[in-house]
């Protein structure tokens, strides 16, 4: 079966009665494939990541169990009732967020934890992630598009004020991917040109504020993506260490679990943020690429489900999610290659943590609602 | 366009630019993928080298093993420094994330009261490298050991390390001869070889230790270990194994040491005994002394303080470095010149009313005794220490002639071959006051250097060198200290000439002359010399520190101890084949043959009576058994 056949959907008699079996499940085989290699993949450097430690693995499964059982229930519901969910959510978010401002759990320096005693520890500004673009695409689904300056303010309302929260927390790289998923759905509705060009002299005439508004920390990242050298054993010292474990991989990579700045710890939250440098370190070149590929197959993947969608919510739901999705996987692999600065964003789906997988999992469940909800006959 | 058009939806434009919106994201995925990609192929092709040296240099970790330190040892093999287990603290502080909290909770938990995180940090910045321990604090007790090892987790970067300390166990006797070890230091690190001395902490400063630093420190090994990141050595990969530093067996004699120091009894000044068939120094006492050992791990500022201020100057090593007019020690080397120059025969005597008067002028120089001695030819002006007969004598010599065959006992210059820091006294003559002072020499005081008094100052160890080549007849030898290096006996380079008269009897009357200072019935050292075993040559010398204006009396009574004479005493003996010279000084004790003299004695008697003493074959004695 040709990959062009196959990557674009309801074409062709031959997939009909496979993809109708598909469909009663509610799922899409191609994306899921496509996650399960990405899964599979990610927790075998996970292991060599984690030291080779067994347990780390065994937990990572567990956490994967769950986000993968999200994305499935998800994936039944229809999208109709998701456009019904958008504000409910987008408003629970919200309040949570508030009350994270008022009484959040401190970690990291940062606070961004609710906890319900022996209950739960959840971070809001993680449901934001979803809700945010469905809250847009929702208002944007009954307004004529492209979107009109009034309706665009309305928007910019809607982003503003959570962004503005997460920010508070401090958690500037949540808060940018955040506004990121909602910007990509204006974008996607059509935002006109010479508008874009404005918010985006806007956004740059805003950036000596930003630095002005910024923590000590966060302005000691960028000092040291600009210059890592000028702190080697500070601030220097990860983006140092994971440009030395990629750059030393090769063409073919030390082989697996073969790596020294992994394996003798050198490399800084090998089993988190900074996993793709084992990996470049370990696979090399190759194995980069690879791993590039198919985050790019289910880029492509998503952008066709939301391209076939049948109204405009679905579309721009899709399509955001799929593009935030892959800002994720460039702003990683960017840090950690050093050509952005750290910025505390994981690889999805690779790097041990269940939060993000739980919540990247839930938008593919999305993306499958969309796709197998179509009316057969709609065109 | 109406305006009610635009409040209507249009799906189909609205697929239409999501379509278009989906193309351009696309393109842009790919784009900044290739970024990407470009990115990852300049790191792990284009620059591939730079990182896997990079990322080697991170792994493999070069550590300097330190060779243990030669022994020192006496030259009957009793130990005189050696090398003690002792626990260390040191501290890498690139490993430390704060420098300041780290160190003033280890002042915490070791309850050190006394050390201040200020030491304490400034001590952390003496090393050679980046990444090197440094040496924190020296020999942790039992206990500070047990609270590192449970609190070990909140200092990170700071090491317990087994390391060998030197110790001198005879320190306040030895200490001058010996010197000793402490810190490295910035000015130190600028001049070393760095890698041989990566792993050591201690270098010599003083003495035997400075001296024979090269054979002492050995040759560094090395082993490459592979470490994590927090540098825990995983494996070793490579090793080449240390050359420990040599063993050093001195000329000392640590009896004779000890009897010297014990004589002086605290009292400043200082014993040199030479062996002057061999210029091996038998004992080199300098008092008072001090404890070396606290020297080696850093001297408490109060302690050395308390050293410094001491006015009896316990760091200043009198043996070698103190220079005091020689006084009338040097008058048989002067009985010498005038032979030797033809300025007097044997017989010449000379009347002494008690002063001597240069020609054509009024001052008088006084004899010692003020009524005089009356007719005293060579042999009696040394017996009796006559200061009359040795003005007449450098008059006639004149300062360029005295000055130049004092010059062949060493006299005005540095001859050891290894005592470290020695100086060179002053053997003073027209051409050196002119350099000096700018002036001319006067003949008057030609007469002052003719008393070994004036601008002629000598050390203890120059001393003893001279009366031990005088007790060679001649024969040069360099006072060294170094016996064996090793296995290997020292091979000691000829520095100087022979001392060669014209007559070889003149060496036999001026020894014959000493031996009256001992025994005859006028000698100034007759009191030292009762019940001699053995036949002993000495001179007295007493060296005024106060000058007194002329016909003024000298009273010790009126006067400040510290203004009271020096004294002096140099012997040998036998003087058939001698086995020992010696000098003493005692500064501000009074007249030599009697404070000076007896000490003398006592070291002479020490070491020519000893017990277990290798019997040395009498060759009349061999011959007639091949009979």
């Amino acid at each position: 079966m040709a990959l062009q056949e196959s990557l674009l959907p309801n074409r062709g008699s031959t997939i009909k009665r496979r993809r109708s079996l598909w469909f009663r499940i509610h799922l899409d085989p191609w994306l899921l494939g496509l996650l399960f290699l990405l899964l599979l993949s990610g927790l075998l450097i996970l292991y060599s990541a984690s030291g080779q430690r067994l347990p780390v693995v065994t937990a990572q499964v567990t956490r994967l169990g769950v986000a993968i059982v999200t994305m499935l229930v998800l994936a039944q519901l229809s999208p109709g009732a998701l456009y019904r969910w958008a504000l409910p959510l987008y408003l629970a978010g919200f309040l949570m967020l508030v009350a994270v401002e008022v009484m959040g759990d401190v970690g990291m320096g940062a606070q961004r934890w609710l906890v319900i005693p022996g209950i739960v520890r959840f971070q809001p500004s993680e449901l934001m992630k979803l809700a945010m673009p469905m809250m847009v695409a929702a208002y944007l689904h009954r307004r004529p598009l492209p979107p009109r300056i009034r309706d665009i303010l309305v928007c910019a309302l809607i982003i503003g004020a959570p962004i503005m929260l997460i920010a508070r927390q401090p958690d500037l790289g949540t808060s940018l991917l955040v506004a990121c998923a909602a910007i990509f759905v204006l974008l996607l509705a059509g935002l006109s040109w010479r508008l874009i060009a404005f918010l985006g002299a806007l956004a740059g005439a805003a950036l000596p504020l930003l630095w002005l508004n910024m923590h000590a920390y966060q302005r000691q990242r960028v000092l040291t993506f600009l210059n890592p050298e000028s702190d080697p054993l500070g601030a220097g010292w990860n983006i140092i260490q994971s440009t030395t474990a990629i750059g030393s991989g090769g063409m073919q990579g030390k082989g697996w679990t073969l790596g020294t700045q992994s394996q003798l710890e050198f490399l800084p939250e090998r089993h988190t943020d900074f996993i793709i440098a084992v990996l470049g370190e370990e696979f090399g070149l190759i194995g980069m690429v690879l791993i590039l590929a198919l985050y790019l197959l289910i880029v492509i993947r998503g952008l066709v489900i939301a391209n076939s969608a049948q109204d405009t919510f679905g579309r721009l739901v899709a399509g955001s999610i799929t593009l935030t999705f892959f800002i994720y996987v460039f702003v990683n692999i960017g840090m950690v290659s050093g050509i952005l600065p750290v910025v505390g964003v994981p690889l999805p789906l690779v790097s041990y943590g269940g939060t993000s997988s739980v919540t990247l999992l839930a938008g593919f469940g999305i993306l499958m609602s969309i796709q197998s909800h179509r009316r057969l006959l709609a065109r | 366009m109406p305006k009610r058009r635009e409040t209507l939806k249009d799906p189909e434009q609205e697929v239409r630019v999501f379509r278009n919106r989906s193309i351009l994201a696309v393109v842009l995925v790919l784009l900044m993928s290739t970024g990407l990609v470009a990115r990852l192929f300049y790191l792990q092709v284009v620059q591939h080298e730079v990182f896997i040296t990079r990322s080697d240099k991170n792994r493999v970790r070069v550590e300097p093993l330190p060779p243990n330190r030669g022994l020192l040892m006496d030259r009957n093999g009793q130990l005189l420094a050696e090398n003690r287990p002792t626990y260390n603290l040191t501290i890498v502080p690139e490993r430390v994330d704060d420098l300041d909290a780290t160190l003033s909770l280890l002042v915490d938990i070791l309850e050190l009261p006394d050390t201040d995180v200020a030491s304490l940090k400034k001590r952390s910045r003496q090393r050679q490298r980046p990444y090197q321990p440094a040496l924190l604090l020296s020999e942790l007790n039992e206990e500070q050991i047990a609270q590192l090892a449970v609190n070990r987790y909140r200092l990170p970067g700071i090491e317990v390390e087994a390391q060998l300390l030197r110790y001198y166990p005879d320190a306040d006797i030895m200490s001058h001869v010996l010197g000793y070890v402490g810190r490295i230091n910035a000015e130190e690190v600028k001049t070393l070889d760095k890698g041989n001395y990566a792993g050591t902490h201690f270098i010599g400063k003083t003495g035997v230790e400075r001296e024979y630093e090269d054979v002492l420190h050995g040759q560094a090994g090395l082993r490459k270990v592979e470490t994590n990141a927090r540098g825990r050595v995983l494996r070793e990969l490579g090793r080449t194994d240390p050359v420990p530093g040599q063993n050093i067996t001195l000329t000392i004699d640590k009896k004779l040491q000890q009897l010297g120091y014990e004589l002086l009894d605290g009292r400043r000044g200082s014993i040199v005994a030479i062996e002057p068939s061999s210029g091996e120094i038998l004992a080199m006492v300098s008092s008072p002394g001090f404890n070396a050992n606290l020297f080696v791990t850093g001297i408490s500022h109060k302690d050395y303080q308390g050293l410094r201020n001491n006015p009896d100057l316990p760091l200043y090593n009198r043996a070698i470095r103190g220079q005091y007019p020689p006084a009338s020690t040097i008058k048989p080397f002067e009985a010498l010149a005038g032979l030797e120059n033809g300025v007097i025969t044997p017989n010449t005597t000379v009347y002494d009313p008690g002063f001597y008067k240069l020609p054509e002028h009024s001052r008088r120089y006084h004899n010692w005794l003020r009524w005089g001695h009356g007719r005293v030819n060579m042999r009696r002006a040394i017996v009796v220490s006559n200061d009359t007969y040795f003005y007449n004598l450098s008059h006639e010599l004149g300062i360029e002639r005295l000055a130049e065959f004092m010059h062949r006992f060493g006299f005005g210059e540095e001859t050891s071959h290894d005592v470290h820091g020695a100086a060179s006294g002053v053997m003073p003559s027209d051409e050196w006051k002119r350099a000096r002072y700018g002036q001319v020499w006067f003949p008057g005081e030609t007469l002052s250097v003719g008393i070994g008094q004036g601008y002629w100052l000598s050390t203890p160890l120059q001393l003893a060198t001279a009366t031990a080549v005088l007790a060679n007849r001649g024969n040069w030898i360099a006072p060294h200290l170094a016996r064996r290096i090793g296995d290997e006996p020292l091979t000691l380079p000829k520095t100087k000439q022979d001392i060669e008269l014209a007559n070889d009897e003149w060496w036999d009357l001026v020894n014959k002359a000493m031996e009256d200072v001992m025994i005859g019935s006028e000698g100034t050292g007759r009191r030292s010399g009762q019940d001699l075993a053995y036949r002993m040559a000495g001179k007295s010398g007493t060296a005024q520190v106060f000058t007194l204006a002329n016909d003024e009396r000298y009273n010790a009574a009126e006067l400040e101890e510290r203004l009271h004479d020096h004294a002096l005493f140099v012997a040998f003996a036998p003087i058939d084949k001698p086995e020992i010279a010696v000098a003493v000084i005692i500064e501000n004790a009074g007249g030599g043959s009697s404070n000076a003299g007896p000490l003398a004695r006592k070291m002479l008697d020490a070491w020519i009576l000893r017990e277990g003493k290798p019997e040395i074959p009498d060759e009349t004695s061999d011959a007639s058994e091949e009979v």
